[in-house]
């Protein structure tokens, strides 16, 4: 094969800066600002600031407030994927199914798409209204006292459910795009093979699909941990209190609320080695088991 | 082993358009029966609603003694083999010939010993631990072919399995696979778009052309008796050729020349005319004009293209027949010529 070349350094250079600095001025930057700042504590005011080693990490290990957060942070991450997995998941295989009128089913099932997160979250906010939310309603019909932004649970059932509603069409078109990908003759042969169309499912489709799970797996944890930042903040009307919150938005609270910056640093900097070790862990655990055709 | 009875099976989807007509054939216990016909003609779609993969919605359909129509496709004792093989490829060779197996409730021991024996067969020993992404073409086929052969089904399907195929491999193929099935004996339908397969692989042909059967016969008799034009054009390499003639006074004449034989109890009026390249003869006793534009050289015989009476038509002589561009005497075998009616193109 005939490899091309570049006859001077300069080209190509001039060609990756736009990239590099963008990488640079958005991610390198201010990842370097926020290790700094978090060895200092900051004077309120911003009239200076005070060297302090590790303080604010270890001030954060032994917050009770702080651990609490992380921890539901894990179960809301782990709740939100999974349900924004699944149920996209059995839609796109129930939409791969339609015959008549499918464009129709799969534009509708796409729509929500299209929906900002703090849109999302004002309409969480219309559905769970204690007063006029429909949702309430109905949860009051089963008995459920139901209270948003009173009750700890109430909450993060909004949230929650918000925040999966809203992925779902994306992981929706990830699967049907998926599942049309599998040779037609595949699915054949294991008609013929298997005269159960669930475990045909198990052993045949999702196993194909699993190149494309993998990869929604992980967007889908980014998402719930970083990006439903719009929808919690939504619900939440700028009124935190008691109320459940992950660890993205903790670090906006401490630092821009409670002017923080120090402590607020050092929690994003968590953030930042707990996604490094989550991506490695993925790629080498999980990777090696799938099989790309 | 089974013997598939088709009674008036038929295939028309929702839009209306008719796929197959009503067909009805009945394929003996261990035969081997070729659809063959141009893209299009539906020679798939039946063979997939012998599969049970395309509902029925005529007619129905017998495989042994049981009516199948409704039945679900893993229960119909059939094995398939895909034209792009059709192979899981997560699954190593060994599971993915032991599928079938495995989700009959067979034992793991048997599944194992049934896979061995499937795959000394076919020559898979040594790739057994293999995904289908390591294997070539050909081995991707044959472990197809151990899929099939491993359930141990009554009924075989073949959907144009060695279309995918270089050509040498596919002879290659083609002679393994009638080899394998003559040796199980099991009934066996096998759809291709090439005539060679066809006149190769068969017992018996059946031709099909716009969802409809133009002929059922044996090799021999699809060859030198073709029931209509299309089969005779369809079939045989370079196709039989058809020239448009007419009967006078019980002779063939074209374009009012001298007779080219006789017409037997064909009524006089316009016909077509048909006579396979090699049921001709150069020279001799022919008082037939033939203007040869081209002679194609292949070694062990020689095609000569060119006009008879204004039409193409072509000739197909040994290689100790010298021939060269330019005009000259033929005479076609009395006992060859076919004759079609000219407006319907069915065998007269």
């Amino acid at each position: 094969m005939k490899r091309a070349g570049f006859t001077t350094i300069w080209l190509p250079v001039a060609l990756l800066l736009p990239q590099l600095m963008i990488i640079a001025i958005f991610f390198y930057w201010p990842a370097g600002w926020a290790v700094q700042s978090s060895f200092y504590l900051q004077d309120p005011f911003g009239f200076g600031s005070t060297f302090v080693g590790l303080e604010n990490y270890t001030d954060l290990g032994s917050n009770s407030e702080y651990l609490r957060i992380a921890w539901f942070t894990v179960i809301y991450t782990c709740l939100v994927t999974f349900f924004s997995l699944a149920i996209a998941l059995l839609l796109a295989v129930k939409a791969d199914k339609v015959i008549r009128s499918a464009r129709t089913y799969r534009t509708l099932l796409m729509w929500v798409y299209a929906i900002a997160p703090p849109v999302a979250g004002f309409m969480g906010i219309m559905f769970f209204d204690q007063r006029t939310g429909p949702i309430t309603d109905a949860f009051q019909v089963f008995g459920w006292d139901y209270k948003l932004g009173v009750n700890y649970t109430d909450t993060a059932t909004a949230m929650v459910i918000a925040a999966v509603w809203k992925q779902i069409p994306v992981n929706f078109i990830f699967f049907l795009s998926g599942l049309q990908s599998i040779p037609r003759s595949v699915n054949e042969a294991a008609i013929i093979d298997n005269r159960s169309s669930t475990s045909r499912f198990w052993q045949v489709t999702f196993p194909l699909l699993a190149p494309t799970t993998f990869f929604l797996l992980i967007i889908n944890i980014t998402y719930a941990l970083f990006d439903t930042f719009g929808i919690i903040d939504t619900l939440l009307k700028g009124e935190p209190g008691n109320n459940p919150m992950t660890l993205v938005y903790k670090v906006y609270l401490d630092g821009f609320r409670g002017n923080d910056l120090g402590g607020s640093s050092a929690q994003s900097v968590i953030l930042m080695v707990l996604v490094l070790i989550l991506t490695v862990f993925q790629f080498r655990l999980i990777e090696r088991r799938i099989h790309y055709t | 082993m089974a013997v598939v009875k088709l009674n008036a099976v038929g295939k028309t989807y929702p839009n209306g358009f008719e796929a197959v007509k009503p067909s009805s054939f009945t394929i003996a216990d261990g035969e081997f029966v070729v659809l063959v016909g141009p893209s299009g003609c539906g020679k798939s779609t039946l063979l997939r609603m012998v599969a049970g993969l395309e509902e029925i919605t005529a007619g129905t359909l017998n495989i042994g003694d049981r009516e199948v129509n409704d039945v679900d496709p893993a229960d119909r004792d059939i094995a398939m083999v895909f034209q792009n093989y059709a192979l899981y490829p997560h699954m190593t060779v060994r599971k993915n010939i032991g599928y079938g197996l495995k989700n009959r409730g067979t034992t793991a021991d048997t599944i194992e010993a049934k896979v061995q024996e499937a795959a000394k067969m076919l020559n898979l020993t040594e790739l057994l631990d293999r995904k289908p992404s390591q294997l070539s073409g050909g081995q991707r086929q044959r472990v197809a072919m151990g899929r099939a052969v491993v359930r141990d089904p009554s009924l075989f399907l073949f959907d144009e399995p060695l279309s995918n195929l270089d050509a040498k491999l596919r002879n290659q193929m083609r002679i393994e696979i009638k080899a394998l099935q003559r040796r199980l004996g099991v009934t066996s339908i096998y759809v291709t778009h090439d005539q060679v397969e066809a006149m190769t692989m068969a017992d018996r042909i059946i031709v099909l052309n716009s969802g409809e059967i133009e002929q059922i016969g044996t090799p021999a008799e699809i060859y030198h008796s073709p029931a209509s034009t299309f089969v005779a054009s369809f079939m045989g390499a370079p196709p039989m050729n058809l020239i448009e003639a007419r009967v006078e006074e019980g002779e063939i004449r074209v374009n009012g020349g001298a007779s080219i034989g006789p017409a037997g109890r064909c009524p006089s009026g316009p016909i077509q005319l048909g006579v396979r390249p090699e049921d001709v003869e150069l020279g001799g006793a022919g008082q037939t004009p033939f203007d040869i534009s081209i002679v194609e050289e292949l070694g062990a015989h020689r095609l000569l293209h060119g006009h008879l009476g204004g039409q193409p038509f072509t000739v197909h002589v040994g290689k100790e027949v010298a021939a060269a561009p330019g005009t000259t005497q033929i005479h076609l075998k009395p006992e060859a010529l076919r004759l079609f009616d000219s407006q319907t193109g069915k065998a007269m």
